[in-house]
Parts: C-alpha cells; structure tokens; sequence
C-alpha cells in the first residue's frame, strides 16, 4: 500500500491523522480520494439521507469597523460618512419580516464600532428579544472588542449579553486561525488564540457557537490544517461547536481584489478535507451564498449535511460582488433533486415541524 | 475506493469498464438513478482518463447565429420566432462579413453559426455566408448548420443531402454541429418538437456527412419531459451510428432552460443531473473520443467539476451566446483564456487549446 492508500485506510477506520498525513491528503489526494472518505464520514456521523437548513436573515447592525481587514468589501471607516447604525425600528422591522417567512432566528453582526458601549448592545438584545427570536450574533472579534472597550472580560461580557438575550454565537472573523495570516490581512483583528478563547468561554457557559474558515487568499495549506486543528482541539475540550463552515474569499472590492476566486474544484477539495479532519463537528455546512445553486448542491456528496440559510438577507458577500439568491423552495428543491430529505432546523439542529 | 463504488451497487458495472467491457442501456438507466453520485462520477473518470489522459480542452471560438426566424417553434427554445415576430432578426451576408471583421485581430480558429429553418432565404445566402467567412478569414475553420439545418438545405437546393454537403464543403464549411438531436424519441418529438426533422432522419444526415469525411457532434437536450429510458436510447442510436461511420468527435449534453419557452413551467435542471448527464454519456459512448461540459450551459463552476466526471472539454471563450441567454442563463456571455486554463489547472487537468477537429494548438 501507499502512503495515500494508508491514509485513507485510516480514515475508514475512523483513526485520526498525523499533520503530515493530513497534508498528504490534502495536497496529493484527487477529488474522488477527498470525496470519497467525506461522504464516509458524513454518512456514518448522519445515516439519515437529511439535509437540513436554517430559515433566518442577516442584520448587519453597523458597517461601521475600525478593524479595516484587507479581505473586507463591507466595511466603512470610522471617518467615512456613508456608515451607519440601524435604528430599532428597522431592527424591528426587519425581525417581523423573518417571523412572518418561518424563520427562526437571526444572524446579528456589525463592524467593530469605535465608541458604542457595551450597554447599547444589551438594550440591542433586549428589545429583540422581545420578538422571541433566536439571536445567533456577535462574532468573537465583536465580542472581544466589547471586552476591550469596556475593560471587562471575555467571560463577563458574554454572562451579560447572555442575559440580556444572545442566545448563539456565530463563527464569523475566524478567518484563518493562524497569526500570520492575521498579522497580514487583518492586523487590528483579534488574535487566533483570542478567538479561541471566546468561544471557549462560550462554551464554558453552555451556549453554543459555529465556527467558519475563509480560506484562498494569502494562506498556505500547512495555515489552513493549523485552523482546522485549533477547531478540532477546542471542540474535543468542550464540545461546544454545532457547525463549520468554509467558504473562499471573494476578492472584489477588497484591497486583495487582485488574487483569483478559488474555483468550485478548490472549494469541494476544502470542504471535504473539513469534514475529513473535524470528526467531532456534527455538522458541515455548504456555502450557496459564494458557490450558487449548482455546486452546493454537489457539495452535499463533499461532506456537506447542511445547507446553512436561506438568508432572506446577506450584506457581506455582496458586497465582494456575489449575488446568489435562493428562496426556501429552491432549497427544498436542490436537495431533494440530490436524493435527500430537506428539514428545516434552529441553529442547535432541532428540527422545526417535525412530525 | 473500489469498495465504495461497490457499496453503491455499482460493483458488475466497475468490472466492465475497467475491462473495457461497454456497457448495456439498462446499466446506463442504473447509473441515471443510483444516488451516489460519486461512485457513477468515478466510474466516468476511468474512462475519461482512459481516452484523454489529463489533457482538458478548449477553443477560441466565435458564434454567429445568422437568424432566429424558425418555421419550427420547438417548445423548448427561446431562440426561434416567427417570421412577422417584433423580435425576429436575420443578418444580411455583409452583416455577417461585420462580424467577422470585428474580431479579425483577435486568435480565432473556429467560427461556430447556426440559426433557425428559415422560411424563405434563398439557398445561395447560405453558400455565401460561408463564402464570405472564408474570404475575411481564410485559415478559420467553419462548423455550421446543424443536421437539421442540412436537411432543410437539400431541400431547398434540391440537391439532396449528399449534394448539398458536397456544396457546403466547397463553399468552406469544414464540419457539422451537433444541435438539433433533441431527443431522438418519436414521443418526445411528437410533443416538443413536431416539426423538426425526426431522429432517424437527423442520424441519416450526420451518417452521410461522415461518409463525406466531415466530422460532426451530436447532443441531447436533457431536463425537460424525457424520461431515463429515452435518455438512453438517444445514447444507444448514437452509439450504433458511431460503431457505423465514426465521425462524431464529441457528444455534448445540453442543459434545458425554460425560460421564455412554452416549457417555462418546468424547473431548471440540478447540478446532479447536470454531472449525471455528462458521467452515463462517458461510460455509455466507448466509441466517443469526447465528452464535452459546455460551460454557457451549465455554469463556469459545474463545468471544471464536470472535468472529473467524464468531461474533457469546456467548449470554449465563446462571446455573444444567445440562444441559450434567450432562455434564462445566468451564465457570463464570454470566458477569457487566462480564465479558462486557471480553471483547467486548478481542477488537475491540462489545458490545451485545440482546433475543431481537435488538433492540438497549444498546450499549456
């Protein structure tokens, strides 16, 4: 046998790999290799032919952000006066609109705003939540701004947002967890570790989190097995992460406009990989914001189980120049058209209208 | 992964294509409905592989559809308008003379042009438009007229079909699309496409052009009211045909578009199906040399997956596509060179731009 026949020998047997047996897979595994041990895995953590997704909508609640990450088409500078805040009453509307197409929860996230104080935050929740939705929202680099600003802890400030009504924490601003890659691309961003230790402390507080990676920009594959790993051991200690989710860098309009979009090709090899090497995430959730209908359909015999959200709306991407729409149906219709049963979801997987 | 494959129930049919076995037309309805697409994608790359090795194809083309007026009004297409329609066109010989010079500083091979049954343009307009072609670009190869087209042609000429490829050939033509195949089926034409040249009559015309030593395609225009078994027919008639004459150089699936055809009630088709289509026409043609994913069709990004699943050629840069834009793609219009090979790489293949008749120009 070859190395890559041991490899995947030891993926069947369900044996973790060594890091360079993870990039010898990586990098000289051909599509079917990857395909083929991620459809293994997914079927033998879901052996129900279910795909599942979310009903829900992005709020960005401020594109405002001193954080200026150079893969970023969304953000305004502080100085800049296009930024704004939302009002509550486009909170409020824009919440009503959800609940009205069956969704269950929102995706709240904003810019790191230079003076907002933690307090605007909990009345944020607070006045959400009285709609009696999921707020999925505040992305570690937030949370750990929020710290910042207020000169309390991590753990602190989670207990407060908590009680004032967060309920999940998006895996948004992992980037790639390694600090070179963030030194580079997002130098005023919170460090690898930072964003590990928020979501520890998450965790440690019983509330679950997703985790993401935006992977083809200026990172080496060894960078995105680091990121892999540091998801994997943290969701080993504390079992906290429902999902992951890659998705590729999409370079317009950013200062790394001139770096090409990572091909579908790329995109299943990573989303294979992904569920390959995070055997303790349940759940891998396919990308159609960047990868439109077609591949993320085939995405689902790459690893993927889940079809993320419907996204009734979505700034950030399209902001990068990618305008993929779907409605709930067209869902619905791609994965039963792939031979799997559609089943909307929370963000902790229960499934809604289950009969 | 032999295992997998086997494990997908697809263990009988592996032996036979790692023994260059061919497969039968129920083998090809079992790939159609087996549910993992992976192992029927496997299986497809084997002989993908087999045939063209790593190589991955392309052209730099230009499209001309010299008219969209039709006498046939297929209800699958959103090309073909009548005659007294607001949105009909037809492109005088000098308009077509235009359209070549515009891009004559630009590394054309191949001019591909089609368009509807015209009903009354003199048979001369055609053996002119590909006159003048030459005149403007004398090393380009023409392929033009699909079967259908041809038929039509002998009719008009009075020439029969022999004679009238006999004349088009003078007149420069240098091959024969593969559009108009549809599905070959009697059902499927009796309620789509009623008018049009029949199936038999679409594979007598491609059978003597071959004769004549010119090479032809052939399609199949999926997603639609066909059903599995008809699929396969349609691959079986053409295998048959190629087993006769060999002059088909590449099958080419089509993806159905509804939009703005008298089908528009009927939904796209999925990426599964898309792959599908492409995955049972490798294993099924053994004795077609390519199987083309078109890109216009099914998306920039299906198309380089469809590179490891029997595809071994994208098309190419095209530029003003309209037949299939007409019925809803969302597709781009063009594709650059530099956009082609990164995504000929990037999937682990070859790039290597050919001519029609796929002679090697570069590889890259």
């Amino acid at each position: 046998m070859n190395s890559l026949q041991n490899i995947q020998q030891k993926v069947l047997n369900c044996e973790r790999l060594t890091d360079s047996e993870s990039l010898s897979l990586f990098l000289e595994g051909t599509l079917y290799d990857l395909g083929f041990l991620a459809n293994f895995i997914r079927k033998r953590l879901h052996p129900e032919p279910i795909v599942t997704y979310v009903i829900d909508r992005n709020i960005n609640y401020t594109d405002i952000c001193i954080s200026a990450c150079k893969f970023c088409a969304f953000y305004k500078g502080p100085e800049d006066s296009a930024g704004s805040v939302i009002s509550f009453e486009e909170l409020e509307d824009k919440i009503i609109e959800t609940q009205d197409l069956g969704g269950t929860q929102i995706l709240l996230q904003g810019g790191l705003h230079p003076d907002k104080p933690l307090e605007f935050y909990e009345e944020m929740l607070r006045f959400i939540k009285k709609t009696g939705i999921h707020i999925h929202g505040f992305s570690p680099p937030e949370i750990f701004h929020f710290a910042t600003l207020s000169n309390l802890t991590v753990a602190e400030v989670i207990a407060r947002l908590k009680k004032a009504g967060l309920d999940s924490i998006p895996g948004g601003g992992a980037e790639i967890l390694s600090d070179r890659v963030r030194e580079l691309a997002a130098p005023r961003k919170c460090s690898a570790d930072e964003w590990i230790e928020v979501m520890r402390q998450a965790h440690l507080q019983d509330m679950r989190t997703t985790a993401t990676m935006m992977f083809g920009h200026i990172e080496t594959p060894e960078e995105r097995l680091e990121h892999l790993l540091r998801i994997r051991d943290l969701q080993d200690e504390t079992g906290g992460f429902t999902a992951f989710i890659p998705w590729p860098f999409q370079p317009d309009n950013t200062y790394y406009s001139h770096i090409p979009k990572a091909t579908a090709h790329s995109y299943l090899k990573m989303l294979a990989w992904s569920r390959i090497m995070l055997d303790n995430v349940a759940n891998i959730q396919a990308s159609w914001v960047t990868q439109g209908p077609k591949i993320a359909q085939i995405s689902l015999f790459f690893g993927a189980n889940d079809f993320g959200s419907t996204m009734i709306e979505e700034n950030v991407v399209a902001a990068a120049g990618v305008t993929f729409r779907l409605s709930e149906a067209e869902i619905r219709s791609l994965v039963e058209s792939a031979g799997y049963e559609a089943q909307q979801r929370t963000m902790n997987y229960t499934y809604v209208n289950a009969d | 992964m032999d295992s997998l494959v086997q494990d997908a129930g697809l263990g009988d049919i592996l032996e036979k294509i790692e023994a260059g076995e061919r497969i039968s037309v129920a083998d090809g309805v079992r790939l159609f409905q087996c549910p993992d697409l992976l192992a029927v994608g496997y299986l497809a790359n084997i002989v993908r592989e087999r045939k063209n090795g790593n190589n991955a194809y392309f052209i730099y083309n230009q499209h001309i559809n010299y008219s969209n007026i039709c006498t046939n009004l297929c209800k699958f297409c959103a090309f073909g308008k009548d005659k007294d329609s607001d949105l009909a066109y037809e492109m005088s010989v000098d308009e077509v003379r235009q359209k070549v010079r515009e891009r004559l500083s630009e590394p054309i091979t191949e001019i591909h042009m089609v368009g509807g049954i015209h009903p009354d343009l003199p048979y001369t307009y055609y053996t002119d438009i590909l006159k003048v072609i030459k005149k403007e670009r004398p090393d380009v190869h023409i392929q033009a007229f699909t079967c259908v087209e041809i038929a039509h042609l002998a009719e008009i000429s009075g020439l029969g079909t022999e004679g009238v490829l006999q004349d088009l050939i003078k007149a420069g033509l240098g091959s024969i699309p593969g559009g108009g195949a549809e599905v070959f089926s009697p059902r499927i034409r009796e309620l789509t496409c009623e008018k049009k040249l029949s199936g038999t009559g679409w594979l007598d015309v491609a059978k003597t052009a071959h004769r004549l030593g010119l090479h032809t395609n052939a399609t199949m225009l999926y997603g639609h009211i066909e059903s599995l078994e008809e699929r396969m027919e349609h691959l079986d008639m053409l295998r048959e045909a190629q087993d006769e004459t060999n002059g088909f150089l590449a099958f080419i699936p089509l993806a159905f578009h509804p939009k703005n055809t008298e089908l528009s009630r009927l939904s796209r088709t999925s990426g599964v199906d898309d792959l599908k289509n492409i995955a049972v026409a490798r294993c099924f043609l053994d004795n077609f040399p390519h199987i083309k994913a078109y890109w216009v069709m099914i998306s920039q990004k299906l198309s380089q997956i469809a590179l490891s699943f029997g595809a071994d050629d994208v098309d190419g840069t095209v530029k003003e596509e309209i037949i299939t834009h007409m019925a809803g793609a969302e597709t781009e219009q063009a594709m650059s060179r530099e956009q082609l090979l990164r995504l000929i790489k990037e999937a682990g293949r070859i790039p290597i731009e050919r001519g029609t008749l796929y002679n090697v120009i570069h590889s890259y």
